[in-house]
């Protein structure tokens, strides 16, 4: 039995604990807190404590569980709430109250309930691991895909149908080395990535309904995204936006140090939103981790791991999952905080030398991917992390280190934000690396101008912002009619289509069919008006056409009605404008 | 179990640190008693335990203590203070000892100061509208019962006022009940503290109050304990008793300066401007105190002060509090300037929690579309007030002109109103409409078309 020599906050050094091994999980002291070797050092093991370490002593017990930190990923993890190292705080709440009490560890998933299980596999059959040997209907809408686990390679010697708990046996495999168990569910070591096949490159857009998103800055299945926000410029509206409408089948949202009211808002919003497409809940195919600010801090740098196991998990099944993390700044200061308490050398600001690593490893978890499996199955995992920079410059280390590895970059933007300019994503800072590569899928799918209608907007945006500096010193009436046509075209780009409503009913999600009738109706604004301009129209005559007003509505717009709506408006358009300018 | 030893074997006072050495095995966080050569007793709590070791930190200042004679004996438990009712209508010190003279709180009663987090999932969304009666409050950065809202300030600025006001006004509209109010003073001068007092007295709060009081002279170190003390007041009265309580934290600056002179003594490695790592994590511990619970009818809802050191919004205090709180009330020290009271910027200013307190039932069903219409005429406004300065008035076109009345309008008739004036959020909406109606009714592009008809005071 080891002994506690010492304790500062959350890390405890203990001496003699048998068979220690790093990133071994301990329990600690007499409630049994959970913990973490980090460091070992000739008898001693540095030990993160996953809870708050308040009155435990010197000379207490620390008793080695001889296994990694790992997650259960059995049916009963969809639609769960853990905290980070995957305690389900309903369960907490139910044997512990309203404020969580230390040495409570409740299993992951209900143990005792049974699943129904089919199998779609037979005796004989060869399988490897990663290959599906049946199904529990976990959801309805998820299937839960029962797999073989790593390392096992044979022949099914028996497979049952019939209702099993989490970890029972539905069957056996003989294998090179003897017979081997096939469970229900599984353990895996959390910071140890699931095996693929090999990883794809990314073809497919992850829609969102979002339109400054799909149609300006689009992220692949599989891709990378940083989301740098300084505080109130809306960064938390747009993961949860993501969460509610993007087309992955699986969302994992990591809450990592974040407020509890904000979690709260998710527990209480997510039950009662409905998926688009199924019209079911989305809770059913969504895994919530909180980890609010007050937690305990390892516990948060934990919650980050345990989230993406659960995403690849549910991405070797053959699925398409988005992990939104909110936020990995905490995430890195919950590193630093515990590299500070171990008395490292600190690299810049204070953040542990290895930060880079542990941010580059933590986003190349992500990937569109064919599985392990002997069949050609694929699956993806989108990161969508959000980064908290101190004082909104993004200059400081987390958020370099994530730039160095994200593919899509969306600058949220305070001033945008006060001007209640939502999403306040800067169309001028943000990009996506993958703009050209889902080019070829968007002029496929939707039309064959998506990408070039695309490319006009942000030249006229561009544009934009070269002519309010000339504004700003000239003043804006000293402009020539032709460039105030084109601050009018961009102010509507700005105003009528890259702002949306998370609020709105109908604003909230914008089909990618909307969003390209929205974008086209403004190009085509932009052509009536400079023929209009052309004739000697000014600009400020157009501008109190009632066609404007139609346009700017175009958002409230049900979908049934947008082709005949768009068609009404391109007619009133060219019919008032060019009214207008033929009678000049 | 190591209760009644009494240890002599201070070997070294660094800061406000205190090397115990040769003891028992000591618990981390156990509260200690110091007694001083002529008997004088402070208190402090472990920060490092190992075998033979103890690092304690002292609450109060560190002078007369010496290596020799200093006797340290820990209680070992850690920090707790007895709760009642009997506490409403008192007042106490930052370690919640009484300093009204009166005789100390008995109770059987005695909780844990580091309160643990309330579990997330036994949170209730907050969403009770609160009226505090100043509009850029609650028609632009509404507060709701359970949210923590801080308060940016800067030194000279009338933060104290507002907190004031809002502590005199606020109500739940669709309730009888009041706030009791939990009054946590760290490091202010007595001449604000009294203003406080003396503002809860004529309103009558006072007999719902708890005062915390740790003043400028006080030992700074007592700031640490503070806020936790009075919070754990509060929870107890919000969740025990039922009752909805706002707590009132001034200033965060000081706990936050004393949190650093802490992390110094101890030669940890500083983050920003010497500020330790852990702030953001020490700070959320405060901060996420606020809230409601599922089942229970009492609240807490926060209302920190903090002074931006120079202005500054991006200073650690001030950015990492952002982070944690929901949203921001800014004081701006132009508005203050010009004479405006309340000097709310609302620009900068932001409440999280805003959506879900108002609307339909709540507020009034146009609140969010009029919120959002003035932000941005005052965000056009204010832009084109720096443009004119450079260009003039002259060179803008006629609605830029427009909108630069309509800030100095939203200004005068919106932002500024009475110490005294409690405005409905009937009449904080009518005053939206009647500055807002200055504009073309062509702008109006975040309002719905049935509610410019309804309210709109347009001439037709």
């Amino acid at each position: 039995m080891g002994k506690i020599l010492r304790i500062a906050g959350p890390v405890v050094i203990a001496e003699e604990i048998e068979n220690a091994k790093m990133y071994d999980v301990v329990r600690v002291g007499q409630l049994g807190l959970l913990g973490e070797i980090i460091g070992m050092e000739g008898g001693k093991a540095t030990i993160q404590v996953y809870e708050d370490t308040s009155g435990i002593r010197p000379g207490e017990s620390v008793e080695s569980t001889g296994k990694p930190l790992s997650v259960l990923l059995a049916p009963g993890v969809l639609s769960s709430i853990y905290d980070g190292v995957q305690r389900p705080l309903d369960v907490i709440r139910a044997q512990g109250g309203d404020f969580i009490q230390r040495g409570i560890y409740p299993m992951p998933v209900d143990m005792k309930k049974k699943w129904k299980f089919i199998p779609s596999v037979k005796r004989g059959d060869k399988v490897s691991p990663g290959d599906i040997v049946g199904v529990v209907k976990e959801t309805s809408m998820i299937d839960h895909r029962i797999m073989v686990p790593v390392g096992i390679e044979g022949t099914v010697e028996r497979i049952e149908e019939g209702d099993f708990a989490p970890l029972q046996t539905v069957g056996t495999v003989n294998t090179k080395t003897g017979i081997r168990e096939i469970p229900l569910g599984q353990e895996w070591p959390v910071r140890q990535p699931r095996p693929v096949k090999s990883k794809l490159p990314p073809e497919i857009p992850l829609v969102t309904g979002q339109r400054v998103i799909d149609s300006f800055f689009p992220v692949a299945k599989g891709g990378t995204v940083a989301v740098p926000g300084p505080f109130g410029s809306g960064k938390t509206v747009v993961q949860h936006q993501l969460a509610k409408w993007a087309d992955s089948e699986v969302v994992v949202y990591v809450g990592c140090g974040e407020r509890g009211n904000e979690m709260t808002e998710i527990l209480t919003t997510f039950p009662e939103l409905v998926d688009p497409k199924s019209g079911k809940p989305i809770m059913e195919r969504t895994i919530l981790i909180a980890n609010t600010s007050n937690m305990p801090v390892a516990a948060r740098e934990a919650s980050i791991y345990t989230g993406i196991t659960i995403a690849e998990y549910f991405r070797d099944m053959g699925y398409n999952v988005a992990l939104m993390a909110d936020s990995t700044s905490r995430w890195a200061e919950a590193l630093r905080e515990i590299s500070g308490r171990l008395e490292e050398m600190p690299g810049e600001e204070g953040y542990p030398a290895y930060l880079g690593r542990r941010v580059a490893e933590f986003y190349e978890r992500a990937g569109n991917s064919v599985v392990l499996s002997s069949d050609k199955r694929n699956g993806s995992v989108t990161i969508i992390g959000a980064v908290s920079p101190p004082g909104g410059d993004t200059s400081e280390p987390v958020s370099q280190n994530t730039l160095r590895v994200t593919r899509v970059f969306w600058a949220l933007d305070a001033s945008l934000a006060q001007r209640r300019h939502f999403p306040s994503v800067n169309w001028l800072n943000s990009y996506s690396l993958y703009s050209q590569e889902l080019s070829r899928w968007f002029n496929k799918s939707v039309s064959d101008d998506w990408y070039s209608s695309y490319q006009k907007s942000m030249t006229i945006l561009e544009k934009e912002s070269e002519l309010q500096e000339v504004a700003q010193l000239v003043g804006y009436d000293a402009l020539p009619e032709n460039e105030k046509e084109v601050l009018d075209i961009a102010k509507s780009l700005r105003e009528d289509f890259l702002q949306q409503s998370a609020f709105d009913e109908v604003d909230t999600y914008c089909s990618l069919r909307k969003q390209y009738l929205m974008l086209k109706s403004i190009l085509a604004m932009d052509e009536v008006e400079r023929y209009a301009v052309s004739k000697g129209v000014t600009v400020s005559e157009i501008d109190t056409l009632p066609f404007k007003e139609k346009l700017s509505r175009f958002k409230e717009v049900r979908e049934k009605e947008i082709d005949s709506y768009y068609s009404e408006l391109i007619k009133e358009m060219e019919e008032e404008v060019k009214g207008r300018a033929d009678k000049q | 179990m190591t209760a009644d030893i009494r240890y002599k074997t201070v070997s070294r006072i660094a800061g406000p640190l205190l090397f115990v050495e040769k003891v028992d095995n000591i618990g981390y966080n156990e509260m200690v008693e110091i007694t001083l050569g002529n008997g004088e007793v402070r208190t402090g709590q472990v920060l490092d335990t190992r075998k033979g070791i103890a690092v304690v930190q002292i609450f109060g200042s560190t002078t007369g203590l010496d290596t020799g004679s200093t006797s340290v004996r820990f209680r070992g438990d850690i920090a707790r203070i007895p709760v009642s009712d009997e506490m409403i209508g008192r007042v106490f010190n930052g370690l919640g000892e009484p300093l009204d003279g009166m005789s100390s709180i008995l109770s059987n009663e005695k909780v844990e100061i580091v309160g643990n987090a309330i579990n997330p999932y036994s949170r209730e969304e907050p969403s009770e509208f609160i009226q505090t009666g100043i509009s850029t409050i609650d028609g632009m950065n509404t507060l709701v019962r359970g949210q923590k809202l801080p308060i940016f300030s800067g030194s000279g600025l009338p933060h104290n006022k507002i907190a004031a006001q809002i502590a005199r006004q606020a109500k739940v509209l669709s309730s009888s009940e009041g706030f009791s109010i939990i009054f946590g003073a760290m490091g202010i001068t007595s001449e604000e503290a009294n203003f406080f007092i003396d503002e809860f007295r004529k309103t009558g709060a006072l007999m719902r109050s708890v005062l915390f009081l740790n003043l400028a002279s006080s030992p700074s170190m007592e700031r640490i304990i503070l806020p936790r003390v009075a919070l754990t007041a509060a929870e107890y009265l919000a969740y025990q008793k039922e009752m909805h309580v706002l707590v009132i934290l001034s200033d965060m600056t000081n706990y936050a300066e004393a949190l650093r002179e802490i992390s110094a003594a101890r030669e940890e490695v500083p983050g920003r401007r010497g500020y330790p790592g852990y702030m953001y994590t020490d700070l959320s511990t405060i901060y996420e105190r606020a809230g409601k619970i599922r089942g229970k009818n009492g609240s807490i809802t926060q209302l920190p002060i903090l002074s931006m050191p120079s202005d500054d919004m991006t200073h650690p205090i001030p950015d990492l509090t952002g982070y944690i709180t929901e949203g921001q009330v800014f004081v701006s020290r132009e508005l203050h300037r010009k004479g405006i009271y309340p000097p709310i910027n609302v620009l900068p200013s932001l409440s999280r929690l805003m959506n879900q307190g108002i609307g339909k039932g709540r507020t009034r069903e146009d609140h969010r579309g009029v919120a959002d219409q003035l932000y941005s005429a005052y965000g056009r406004g204010t832009d084109l007030k720096s443009l004119s300065a450079i260009v003039g008035t002259e060179a803008l076109g006629k609605d830029d002109r427009q909108y630069l009345e309509f800030a100095n309008l939203f200004e005068e008739k919106y932002v500024n109103q009475d110490f005294y004036e409690d405005r409905t959020i009937e009449k904080t909406m009518d005053i939206g409409w009647e500055v807002l109606s200055t504009l073309p009714e062509r702008e109006m592009k975040r309002v719905k078309r049935e509610f410019i008809e309804k309210y709109g005071k347009w001439r037709k």
